[in-house]
């Protein structure tokens, strides 16, 4: 099942664990799933049925363009990072 | 359309890509004809100017407008009364997301003004003489507040604050506590205090940089024409036309499709020209007199009031090994974010240790209000500062270990698979490459000889974004084709761009005639920025030429009467496969479009993933005159990973550019304030950019290791050439001196302090 790696000002969330694996096949399912276990991650990462402005989701170090609808397979790598833009 | 990594071709042998073709535009840009923005002229315009906030920080009690609304010229005068009210949310905006309330602010002062220069009321005469003599009749009643400029200070729980009900966000955490601090980021990996622990050496140093301005020749401005049927249009010179006008609409409460941008011709932008200032004010005002307005900063206004880099603070801490493994590091980064909260803290917490493979890291980054303007992205934002800290360190770890500073970089370098403190792992990545490239460079094979003389290297870490671009591309019965694009050309992109299509067409590059066109005639397009063109918008070309290919490939079949099956095309010349007699070249099918179906377009809009991070590393040599404390740039090379150099002239010159730039943070730019937080050098004479005389031709090494997420291999690379000069020069003035530098900019000042303190001489 993929892997979502925590970050760390939310690892309280999580009774410190770093790395959660978790089903789902879609961000959105994964986060729902992330909620269930964890109650108070999903509004920390989503604002109205979207990714939080600022933030951004790697799935295996590639930088989602699909948003909640992004496909996640049972090997992947699950990451928030900040949103990057540049000069 | 979502791309994959697996993009790349793989191609070596091309004709067009790595060629250096003359620019499309250089004609119109070296004889004077190119249209930038203050070059906008239209029957019945008037001219408009900001009024200026004296303050860096004051309550504005009242605006008193009626004196200068009785001056003969003045047509109409604004204040923040005149643009909506928004409410206090989050847009996106293209490439990065603003609070709509905070952008509305920063346009027209609401209730305070937060930096010296902020905007409170602007004009529009007929005249620029009317409209700076109504600025002075204009009575604003300011109650004045304390001043925070320095990052630390305004830290501190009694700091005066700038935005009063600001409380910190920690990954979408809000701490409810009052306080400067808007943002604090983390990454942790591993057990950074064990490892130091464990370390033989660890190294901990204290930084300061300086808040500098990207420097664009061309200062800012805007023309505004509203027109009667509702809609505006607005020219000007920007980075983005479409977060030109997704800004526009949301100020103003317009849908999108009211508003047209028209991108002028660009001097310079270099991260800074991507939010808006002036074209809100042009639209209103327009909207008011019912006549274009026109708005054009001067140097003053654009250093005073525009967006310029975050200055910062820095603590950094990293261990090693006696082996020369890197085992631990820990960095603390406060960077300024001016008036309103900014986003500059979180890719120099991401950057800043991102070079080197380490196990333990924790870093921490603070994004701090201070009574300054808001700043704005700049060349890969956030990672000169944080690699002038990290490569300082490093530098220093090398020392005291006795080892070659590239060697050890080398050793410790991030590669294929390393994972980041932040957590995604690296895909192909090229720092060991650029490494091994300095490494058997003649610079650094070279003898450096003479007293106070030293060298220095650094590396450097910057994402690079990919994006939205589109593209369409029309045949021409001559041969030639016709490429609209919305990315607006600031380094040679139209070529560029313009090279990818010509390569999978077969066709020269001179044969493509690129232009960059205003919103209503392209696609959706992002800024120009996160060294994201050549790459998104290349790509956006590249599939257009696909999609004509795919379609000539049909009108050839038509012409010959065969199946679309039976017809091949390589580099430009289309072929029967069952009968060989049948040949024609590109330009010979153009000219009988019309007897197989009329015109013919491609078209191509792209989001892609597959972005190639770049790393580059630097060698400089200095020399510093005892008497004035001066730093001489003796000679300066870059290796700079690209991926691909589509026209290796405009990549050379992007690098040049870069390395320029980072020099002039390393030596000389540094925005001074005086206590009261009033700018107090807003000119170029005072705000002291590198020039000519000051840097020796500034040497190149091109290294390409392909991006296997692009099909020709393109990283992008317009911003990571400014990470490692600061620390590349730091280290050598350490090597020349003995003084290991913690402020930028290293001014003359300051190394005379470093000599005097030592006695004027190597300890």
């Amino acid at each position: 099942m993929p892997v979502v790696w925590i970050p760390s000002l939310m690892r309280s969330l999580t009774d410190g664990k770093e790395q959660v694996p978790i089903e789902g096949e879609t961000l959105r399912a994964v986060i729902e799933a992330l909620e269930s276990d964890f109650p108070g991650f999903k509004a920390r990462v989503i604002d109205e049925d979207r990714i939080r402005p600022g933030l951004a989701v790697s799935i295996n170090g590639e930088v989602t363009n699909e948003g909640l609808r992004q496909k996640v397979g049972p090997n992947d790598e699950v990451h928030f990072v900040a949103a990057i833009s540049g000069g | 359309m979502a791309t994959k990594t697996e993009d790349y071709l793989g191609k070596t042998d091309y004709k067009v890509v790595g060629t250096r073709p003359i620019r499309h535009d250089g004609t119109d840009k070296v004889t004077g004809r190119a249209i930038y923005g203050a070059d906008v002229r239209m029957s019945g315009l008037l001219y408009g100017k900001v009024l200026r906030s004296p303050h860096a920080h004051a309550r504005i009690k009242s605006i008193d407008v009626s004196k200068a609304e009785q001056h003969p010229g003045v047509k109409s005068i604004i204040t923040v009364a005149d643009l909506p009210l928004q409410e206090d949310r989050i847009a996106e905006l293209g490439e990065g997301a603003a609070n709509l309330t905070h952008l509305r602010a920063n346009v027209l002062a609401d209730d305070k003004v937060l930096y010296h220069g902020h905007a409170v009321a602007a004009v529009a005469a007929t005249s620029l003489n009317a409209a700076e003599e109504a600025l002075h009749l204009i009575d604003v009643d300011y109650e004045e507040l304390e001043p925070v400029l320095d990052v630390r200070k305004a830290m501190e729980s009694d700091a005066p604050l700038l935005i009063e009900n600001q409380t910190t966000s920690s990954m979408g955490e809000d701490t409810g506590t009052k306080s400067n601090v808007s943002t604090h980021f983390q990454h942790k990996l591993g057990d950074a205090e064990a490892a130091f622990a464990a370390a033989d050496i660890v190294v901990e140093r204290e930084f300061d940089t300086a808040t500098v301005h990207q420097g664009y020749i061309e200062t800012h401005n805007a023309t505004g024409h509203w027109s009667t049927d509702g809609t505006v249009t607005v020219w000007c010179s920007t980075q983005g036309s479409f977060t030109v006008r997704e800004q526009v609409a949301q100020l103003l409460d317009l849908s999108v499709s009211r508003v047209k941008v028209v991108p002028t011709e660009i001097g310079g932008g270099f991260g800074g020209k991507i939010r808006v200032y002036l074209e809100p004010l042009a639209a209103v005002l327009s909207k008011k007199t019912g006549r274009p307005v026109q708005l054009v900063m001067t140097r003053e206004e654009v250093l005073q009031a525009t967006g310029p880099t975050a200055g910062s603070y820095i603590r950094c801490k990293m261990g090693a090994k006696k082996d020369g493994k890197l085992v631990a590091a820990e960095a603390y980064l406060a960077y300024e974010s001016g008036g309103f909260p900014g986003a500059w803290a979180a890719p120099g917490s991401m950057c800043i240790f991102a070079p080197y493979d380490i196990e333990n890291v924790t870093i921490d980054g603070y994004e701090v209000l201070v009574n300054k303007p808001q700043t704005m992205a700049y060349r890969a934002p956030g990672a000169t500062n944080a690699a002038f800290a990290s490569e300082t360190v490093i530098d220093e770890i090398c020392e005291k270990l006795g080892t070659d500073p590239l060697e050890f970089r080398l050793a410790n370098s991030s590669k294929e698979g390393t994972r980041r403190a932040d957590g995604p792992v690296f895909p192909r990545i090229g720092h060991e490459e650029c490494l091994k490239a300095a490494l058997n460079h003649p610079h650094y094979k070279s003898k450096l000889e003479g007293p106070n003389r030293g060298r220095g290297v650094a590396s450097g870490f910057w994402f690079n974004v990919g994006l939205k671009s589109s593209a369409a591309a029309s045949v021409n019965t001559d041969g030639t084709v016709s490429l609209v694009e919305g990315s607006t050309d600031i380094g040679g992109t139209r070529t560029s761009i313009a090279m990818q299509l010509a390569e999978v067409l077969g066709i020269p590059a001179e044969d493509v005639k690129p232009s960059v066109v205003d919103t209503d005639s392209v696609g959706y397009t992002d800024v120009t920025g996160g060294s994201r063109t050549t790459f998104a918008t290349g790509w956006a070309a590249y599939e257009a030429a696909q999609d004509i290919q795919r379609q000539t490939i049909g009108r050839a079949a038509k012409l010959w009467e065969i199946s679309e099956e039976d017809v091949t095309c390589e580099e430009g010349v289309y072929r029967s496969k069952s009968d060989p007699s049948k040949s024609m070249s590109f330009k010979e099918l153009a000219g009988k479009l019309d007897d197989t179906g009329g015109p013919l377009v491609g078209r191509a809009a792209v989001d892609p993933a597959g972005v190639g991070g770049a790393f580059a590393t630097m060698i400089v040599d200095v020399e510093i005159d005892e008497e004035t404390g001066k730093i001489q740039i003796l000679r300066a090379t870059l290796c700079q990973d690209v991926g691909k150099a589509i026209h290796p002239s405009y990549v050379e010159g992007q690098m040049q550019g870069g390395v320029a730039q980072g020099i002039g943070w390393a030596i000389n730019e540094e925005y001074f304030y005086n206590a009261d937080g009033r700018l107090a050098n807003g000119s170029l004479l005072d705000y002291r950019m590198p020039t000519a005389l000051d840097l020796p031709l500034l040497e190149t090494e091109i290294v390409e290791v392909p991006n296997p997420g692009h099909p020709y291999g393109v990283r992008g690379v317009g911003e990571v050439p400014i990470i490692p000069p600061p620390a590349a020069v730091a280290n050598a003035v350490y090597q020349a001196i003995g003084t290991r530098m913690e402020v930028l900019p290293m001014s003359p000042a300051r190394i005379l302090e470093a000599l005097w303190a030592k006695g004027n001489g190597k300890s």
